[in-house]
């Protein structure tokens, strides 16, 4: 464990010699998911000026976050796979949803625009699955009577690095296909059975602009940074829709938090007729007992502030929480965050 | 005591000061430069040490299945390192098969064909090649080599091969723009400068008398090099040969750009494959546990085929000197 833990160490120094950034006293330290990541980056430029204190956080992925997290390594861990009150209380750590996004299949089809291709689930999993090999297939053709699809394989491209968006990904399948479930399974990182890998939401999206005829899955952010076509889908409910903040937000509606024992809830496949299938929520992971008190302290400072910025998460497309489940955050904070 | 001799004393007493001083920060060089010498080895051993410390487990759990299974399941703990191995011996034998007989044919070209006014140019060029780092060929591949190939290349590859049996299996398509042969290319390109760097260097000392003697008896050029020059510097140009193959085997950015990623393996070239390094730049941050330690044990097994490579090539290229120097 000690060579492990080494490793991590130099790892995330390397990290931080590489972004030329040098952590001060007044810094704050984290490492994570990239699903928001995006989004933490305009948090912290905006927290800076307003307070003068730096985030120095490390877009290395999830699972990376609660390794990094478990080594005390950082102040705060981030991930997209929740952790379950046990494995919490087993690490002494405390979780707490931060913000909550979409997930959008993404295409390359020439002559096909945003929204003007649709996908359910069940197609999607077939895809992945390489069941479903062209784009001219009868599945895909039922599903989009009025647009011209090319008579060319489908290029799956899926992400190479372990990730928080594919094991949301890969939990949706499974809720809507018995088969994906029985054989690719949950995972942020299965054996993928078709398709090539491209490491992070970026690499996917790149990898997507840059491959005809090529189906991906990003964070919305990415797609929309990227301007690529995001294919609509139908949710549980049989309805087709198109990934907007809205949709995203009716699916969170539905979400209840105050039953959800150390925040662990997955959004996957909400009921509701506006709701999109893929949402997902992304989580901070603290030390219930810190051994830097004071940067434990600061970080919470920051995160109470991003609470209250909710408005810059908006203009990313993400979904700020509800002011209720803040409220418990709040709860949790000062009950189980022994900073003093 | 007169003057001159207290003034001899005086100049002796210096002397012996200044010749201690000397010895002095000669003993100290040596202690620094030891040290240094001794510091590389010792880095060396821990390096080795961390990895066999790290792949233990793994080994110890696999065994040798780790070598020959497929499976690489994260879920399950299951690791199988055969994909990764396959994808590094392929890409890199796919890069030597263009690799070699390019670049021996731009090292014949420059030392005995090439106009004395185009030498240097064409010379620079190709050390300039080996001058770009890797990320850069991973960019040109990935947005302009990828595509060119998708578009143009493996639809004609697919189709005129269909009816010739082996190579219709071998260039199998549709084809993926990211596949082991585009990762093949981009290694080629890359490690073609080395491979004729050293080729020009080696033909260069072939003994102008040799030459003479066979052109003076009527051969033609290509009798020259075929039967003069390739036979005396054989064992020099299979030692440039294994450098690039070195670099091959343990390219990572540019690979992991354009090779796809995937841990199928697929007789056809056009599919996409993984290599060791590959695996390990995409897959480190994520792991834990056994999972750590199957990556470490991929990576010494990449340390063990490089190192196995690198020792090769220097005995041939020791054997170069020596009959040189005879």
């Amino acid at each position: 464990m000690d060579l492990q833990n080494f490793f991590r160490v130099a790892l995330v120094a390397g990290a931080a010699l590489a972004a030329g950034q040098t952590a001060r006293a007044a810094d704050i330290t984290g490492a994570g998911a990239t699903f928001p990541a995006p989004l933490y980056a305009k948090w912290a430029e905006a927290y800076k000026k307003e307070t003068g204190n730096g985030l120095n956080y490390q877009a290395i992925g999830s699972g990376g976050g609660v390794n990094q997290i478990k080594a005390k390594t950082v102040t705060f861990g981030a991930s997209d796979i929740p952790q379950t009150a046990e494995d919490q209380a087993k690490a002494g750590l405390v979780q707490w949803p931060m913000v909550m996004g979409g997930i959008v299949a993404v295409v390359n089809l020439d002559g096909v625009k945003p929204g003007e291709i649709a996908i359910d689930g069940d197609t999607l999993a077939n895809i992945y699955l390489g069941k479903i090999k062209r784009w001219d297939d009868a599945a895909i053709k039922k599903l989009n009577p009025n647009v011209k699809l090319p008579s060319a394989g489908i290029t799956p491209v899926y992400r190479s690095d372990g990730s928080g968006t594919t094991f949301n990904f890969t939990d949706y399948l499974s809720r809507v296909s018995a088969d994906w479930k029985a054989k690719a399974g949950v995972s942020q990182s299965p054996e993928w059975p078709v398709g090539i890998g491209a490491k992070g939401n970026d690499g996917v999206a790149g990898s997507v602009a840059q491959t005809k005829n090529s189906i991906g899955y990003v964070e919305y952010a990415y797609a929309k940074q990227q301007k690529l076509t995001y294919a609509d889908m139908t949710n549980k409910a049989g309805k087709k829709v198109t990934p907007t903040a809205a949709a995203f937000q009716a699916a969170a509606a539905n979400a209840d938090w105050a039953k959800a024992p150390g925040y662990y809830l997955i959004l996957n496949d909400q009921p509701g007729d506006a709701s999109w299938p893929m949402t997902a929520a992304t989580f901070i992971l603290m030390h219930k007992e810190p051994t830097d008190k004071a940067a434990s302290t600061e970080a919470l400072k920051f995160f109470d502030w991003a609470y209250k910025n909710g408005k810059i998460a908006e203009d990313l497309d993400y979904i700020p929480m509800p002011a209720s489940v803040i409220e418990q955050v709040r709860k949790t904070w000062a009950t189980d965050v022994k900073n003093k | 005591m007169d003057e001159s001799a207290r003034a001899q004393a005086v100049s002796l007493m210096d002397r012996r000061k200044a010749l201690n001083a000397f010895r002095i920060g000669d003993a100290l060089f040596h202690r620094i430069t030891w040290s240094a010498a001794i510091f590389v080895l010792l880095l060396l051993g821990a390096i080795i040490g961390a990895l066999i410390w790290g792949a233990a487990p793994a080994l110890s759990k696999f065994g040798f299945a780790f070598i020959y299974s497929e499976r690489w399941s994260v879920n399950n703990e299951i690791f199988g390192a055969l994909s990764p191995i396959y994808g590094t011996l392929m890409s890199s034998l796919i890069a030597m098969l263009i690799a070699v007989p390019v670049g021996i044919g731009i090292a014949i070209f420059l030392t005995e064909l090439c106009p004395m006014g185009l030498r240097r140019p064409i010379g620079i060029a190709i050390e300039l090649l080996a001058g770009i780092p890797s990320i850069i060929y991973g960019i040109w591949g990935f947005f302009v080599l990828a595509p060119f190939l998708k578009e143009y290349v493996m639809p004609a590859l697919d189709e005129w091969l269909a009816p010739v049996p082996i190579l219709n299996v071998i260039f199998e398509g549709p084809g993926y723009a990211a596949s082991l042969l585009t990762a093949g290319l981009i290694l080629a390109i890359m490690v073609l400068p080395f491979i004729t760097a050293i080729s020009r260097d080696v033909f260069a000392t072939v003994p102008p008398v040799l030459k003479e003697a066979a052109f003076g008896v009527g051969c033609t050029k290509w009798e020259v090099v075929r039967n003069v020059v390739i036979p005396y510097t054989r064992v020099g140009v299979v030692g440039g040969v294994m450098l690039g193959l070195g670099r091959a085997l343990g390219e990572t950015m540019a690979v992991t750009f354009v090779i796809g990623n995937s841990k199928r393996i697929s007789f056809s070239l056009l599919d996409p494959a993984t290599t060791i390094s590959a695996t390990i730049a995409n897959e480190f941050q994520e792991a834990s546990g056994m999972y750590t330690s199957a990556l470490l044990a991929l990576g010494l097994l990449l340390f063990g085929i490089t190192f196995t490579v690198l020792a090769i090539s220097r005995v041939m290229l020791a054997r170069l000197d020596k009959k040189a120097g005879a």
